[in-house]
This record gives structure tokens, sequence and C-alpha cells, in this order.
């Protein structure tokens, strides 16, 4: 605190007026957030208010409950779908840093045949949008015979090209001589890349593991798409039905419920960048297509 | 494509070339086999859908009978008898890429480049809250959309212009053809400041200090010049990458509009989007071929934006 306290002594008027025009310019930008912050917390009355209200006034966690037992009441309780939004989410993000790291690891360090091919296929499939290809990727998992179940969950996630492409980057930095010394020194490959890349490219893992998280923790398309049966859909296609129900009748009574799971999707994003905001910024220093 | 030859030539097995090659492939065996779990999965999930997705363009399928082929018939269609795409979809998706795109990458770089003028301590709390909202994701926000944009008088946005008399009426925002896409532009903007956004703010860290120094000496007048003159020529890869990062977020944004407005379709097609298009195709009407054609339109669209950005932030010959 006495630092930024310190800083501000520094400041020039015209650095104030940008820090302040910029402070409310972030605040605006942060509205959505404070607003499912709130709206989570108020009680029936205060949702119906009008003229409408920002702030809660008396906060409960009224809606948090509702949440549970109006699913608890349905077929599938909403534990379930927590719990298949856990599964999903731990799996995919240590399938996706285990085979980037290993891709990455090669296509900086190695030569090989076929390496600018591989490479420019990833570098063009950086704009790669599944969304686009909805249909063949269902026939495929289809196919696969993985509706159903959790690979259908994981699986089509695992291939990140923007994943592979940062890690690429920021293994780069590493130096060669490093590697170099460590196989004079008798290390197999497997060594190498367990006790000197996997550590050294540790904010790269980290700035993966915020990215995947992001993605798959909010994806509904695996299970709008790939499963058919309501155990085996996430959390976030829940919330979406949820939404989309509240445009009949009750918008205002669902509205709540909607905020309260609203928040518990966000929370995890909100912590997990926290904790790693350094490395995630580290990492994208040499997120840079050269 | 041709091989890549990298391994040192002296060093390769005697014989034909075919032999030489499969006994440099097998000495890079251990290579591979890092390679594989992501070349797999790449290929099963990535490479195979949009292959499938180009065959499938050229066929008429419902996804339960054999797909027949049709030659060029989807896109003759789509040319000239596909009148929502032509009228909805695709001049939607122009202006809603035009200022999702370029104004919206535009936008990221100027408070990025506004934050990064902040003394360092201030400087994370305030990215932080920009880049929030594109950590809740659409779904989660969904609810603040409607609740915000909601037709009657309790709509957070109707309220305000009304308590400042700027409208005497509610406004149904989300149910007017006249409102929705632009709704859906502010609203995708607004969670737009993600990763690219990030990779710009980094990028300003890689620039040498030192240049803006000489740039004062070689006459470098004003902040503006030395955005065009050195800053924006020093961070061109975080450009790049921020600018394919954008691309990607504007394919992707098709479902904002189905998440506003509540359906698979919105109101009388003025949120339609390609994607949407696709989606109706695909998932309303089970006309997969057609659907997969459109798709592969959108993907080549996408894909000249993206040889757009190399052209404008790519590395130049010789660099």
């Amino acid at each position: 605190m006495g630092a930024i306290i310190y800083q501000f002594k520094k400041m020039s008027w015209s650095e104030i007026v940008l820090l302040i025009s910029l402070m409310l310019m972030a605040a605006f930008l942060f509205l959505p957030i404070l607003f499912i912050f709130n709206h989570a917390f108020k009680p029936f009355s205060e949702l119906f208010n009008y003229p409408p209200t920002f702030i809660v006034r008396q906060p409960t966690f009224q809606n948090f409950n509702d949440l549970i037992m109006k699913t608890s009441a349905g077929a599938v309780p909403f534990t379930r779908y927590v719990f298949n939004s856990l599964i999903v989410v731990v799996c995919t993000v240590f399938a996706v840093i285990f085979t980037s790291l290993l891709a990455a690891y090669v296509l900086s360090k190695h030569k090989f045949y076929f390496k600018s091919l591989v490479m420019g296929v990833i570098m063009l499939s950086l704009m790669y949008a599944p969304e686009t290809v909805g249909i063949p990727r269902y026939l495929i998992i289809s196919w696969l015979d993985i509706n159903n179940t959790y690979f259908g969950h994981i699986l089509p996630f695992v291939a990140s090209p923007v994943a592979v492409f940062l890690m690429k980057q920021f293994i780069d930095q590493i130096p060669n001589d490093l590697i170099e010394a460590a196989k004079i020194d008798g290390a197999t490959e497997l060594r190498i890349f367990v006790k000197l890349v996997l550590p050294l490219a540790f904010p790269a893992v980290a700035t993966i593991a915020i990215i995947t998280i992001q993605a798959v923790w909010g994806d509904t398309q695996a299970s709008t798409l790939f499963m058919q049966d309501e155990t085996m859909k996430t959390l976030p296609y829940y919330i979406s039905t949820l939404a989309s129900a509240g445009t009949g009748g009750n918008t205002i009574a669902g509205q709540g419920i909607a905020a309260a799971a609203g928040l518990l999707m966000f929370l995890p994003n909100l912590i997990i960048f926290l904790l790693f905001q350094k490395r995630m910024m580290e990492t994208m220093v040499h997120s840079g297509v050269k | 494509m041709k091989p890549n030859l990298t391994t040192n030539p002296t060093r390769m097995a005697p014989g034909f070339p075919l032999q030489k090659m499969l006994s440099t492939l097998w000495r890079q065996r251990l290579s591979f086999i890092f390679l594989a779990p992501f070349l797999i999965c790449f290929t099963l999930f990535i490479l195979v859908p949009v292959f499938m997705a180009m065959f499938m363009s050229f066929t008429t399928y419902d996804g339960f009978h054999t797909p027949k082929f049709v030659g060029f018939d989807n896109f003759i269609t789509l040319i000239t008898q596909d009148q929502i795409f032509m009228k909805y979809a695709l001049p939607n998706t122009i202006k809603f890429a035009f200022f999702v795109g370029p104004v919206g990458y535009a936008l990221t770089f100027f408070l990025a480049w506004l934050i990064y003028q902040l003394p360092k301590s201030i400087r994370d709390i305030v990215a932080l809250a920009i880049y929030a909202p594109s950590m809740v994701g659409g779904i989660a926000l969904t609810v603040v959309w409607q609740a915000a944009f909601s037709g009657d008088y309790v709509g957070y946005l109707n309220n305000f212009l009304m308590k400042f008399g700027f409208i005497n009426a509610p406004i149904l925002w989300l149910q007017s053809p006249d409102y929705f896409l632009n709704i859906m532009i502010v609203v995708t903007v607004w969670m737009g400041f993600n990763v690219g956004f990030l990779a710009m703010l980094a990028g300003f860290d890689t620039v040498n200090r030192e240049l803006y120094e000489a740039g004062r000496i070689d006459g470098i007048a004003n902040r503006l010049q030395e955005i065009y003159y050195i800053t924006v020529p020093s961070m061109k890869p975080q450009m790049l990458f921020s600018s394919v990062m954008a691309i990607v977020g504007t394919l992707k944004a098709g479902a904002i509009s189905s998440q506003l407005a509540g359906g698979p379709v919105s109101p009388q097609y003025s949120g339609h989007l390609i994607l949407n298009h696709v989606d109706d195709y695909a998932f309303q009407r089970y006309e997969l071929g057609y659907a997969s054609m459109v798709s592969i339109v959108l993907l080549v669209i996408s894909y000249f934006a993206m040889r757009l950005s190399y052209r404008l932030f790519g590395p130049k010959e010789g660099e």
C-alpha cells in the first residue's frame, strides 16, 4: 500500500488524470461482474424492486439454496453437474499440458523430418474455432462410440494449437547449451524433459492451465452435441438452460438463481487467474508470432 | 511440401533415398513418440473434421442416409438462392466482424497502451478489471445482459435512460431487430479483452527503451509518432498473435446471438451471423451437407483474414 501512495506522489497531473479516467473505464467494464456478485445475493423481494437496484441491501444465500433445491427435485441433482464439470476440467487440463508440453519441447529443441510442416499446420490452426466444424466432430465422436462418456468431453479439447504454440515460444528461451550439457552428463531425453524442461517451462504450463480451464469450464458444445444423457452434461450447460428458461415467464425469479450459478462459474476462473497472473504475463511476453 | 532435411547429410545411412529417409526417421523416433499424443488428437479432432466438412460440403446429407454427391450445387444454392444468407447472415457478419475485429482490436491496443503508461503497481489491478469479463465467459454473463437490456421498466438500461429523460417509454432492446446486432457488438467487444489483450500488454515490455531515446533525438515529436514508428514495429509479433486471437474470438462469437435471443434464431434474423446459419441448417433442419459448406465458407473467410494480419504484422523478408 505504501508503495502505491508513494507512486501517487510521484505522478504528474496528466498521469493522475489518465489514471482516474482509466479507473473509471475499468470500473465500467467491471460492472457485469459486480452485477453478478450483487444479484446472486439478492433476496427475492429485491429482485422485483422498482426502480431496479444494483447493490444488494440484505444479502442472503437464498439463491444458492434455490439453485441446489430446484435441481434436487429434478432428475439430475445439481451436484452431478458440478461433479461432471470438475472431472472434465481436471482431466482435460492435465491432458492438454502433457500433450502440449511434449509436442512443444520436440518442436522447439529437436530436429526431425516434417518439422516445418507440423509447425506450419499448427500456425494455420491457431485460428481454428471448434464451433465451425461441430457436425463432423459429432460424427467422429459417434464413430468412436464415446458419446455419453467422459472421453467425449475430454478428447476433443486435448489438441490445442494455441497451447502448443505458446509453450514452444516459451521453451525456445531455454538455452540449447543447458540441454546439451545435460546430455553430456548422460541424462536421457525423458530425464531432461522431466528434470529440466518441465520446471523451466512452468510459467507457460500455468498459462496453458488458465486458458484451458477457461475454455473447458465454460464450454457447452460438448454437452449439447456429444452428450444425450442428462447425467453426463456439465454445469455451464445446466446454467444455459436456466438462462434460456428466463426468457419465458419467470425472467426475474430465474435471474437470481442464474446469477448465483454464474458466480459459481466465475469464481474458479478468477481464483486460478489471480494465483498465476504473474506467470501468465511472463508467458505472454513470448507470445509473439515470429 | 518438401521434407525439411535438417539432419547432417553425411551422417545418413548409405543407399536409396527412401532407405535413407527411413533410417533417419528411425533415429528420430523419439521425437515422433513425443509428438504422437498431440498429433493423434490433432488429426482426429481438428484435421479430420475440417477435411470431412470439406467433403460433406459437396454432398447432401441428413445424418441418416448415405451422403449423396452433388458437386457444386450447395455453393450455387448459397450464392443464388439462399436469401437469408445474402440478406442477413453475410451483411450481419461483415458488420459484426468489422466492429469486433479491427475496431475492437484497435480499442484493445489503445487500452493496453494507456494501461502501460500507469505505474507498475497499479497496472495489474486495472488490467485485471478489464480482463475479468472475458474470464466469466458468455454463459454466465447471459443473465447480466438479459437484466441490463430487459425490455420492461425494470431493465437497467431502460431505467437509466428514462431517469435522465433520454427516452419516454421502455425499448424492447432484445426483441427489436433495430438494436439487436448493435447490442451483440457492444457485448462482444466488452467481453473481448482476452488473451490477446494480455499479449499486447506484455508486448509493451519487450520494446527496447533505448529506442524511445533514439527516436527523440531523431525528431519524434509526440506520443502518436512514437507509437507509429517505434512501439508498433517493435511489438509486431505480439500484435500478430493478438490479431489471430481476435479472429478466433470473432469466429466463435456466434453463440452470443442465440444466448441473447434465448433461442437459435434472433428476432427477424437481425443478429444472424454465418455461424448461426450453420447451426440453423445443421441442428434445426438437419441439412448437414449444406451446413458444412457454409462452415467451409466461414473458414475460408477467416483464413484470408489471417493472411491479412500476417501481411500487416508478419515478419518481412530479410527480418
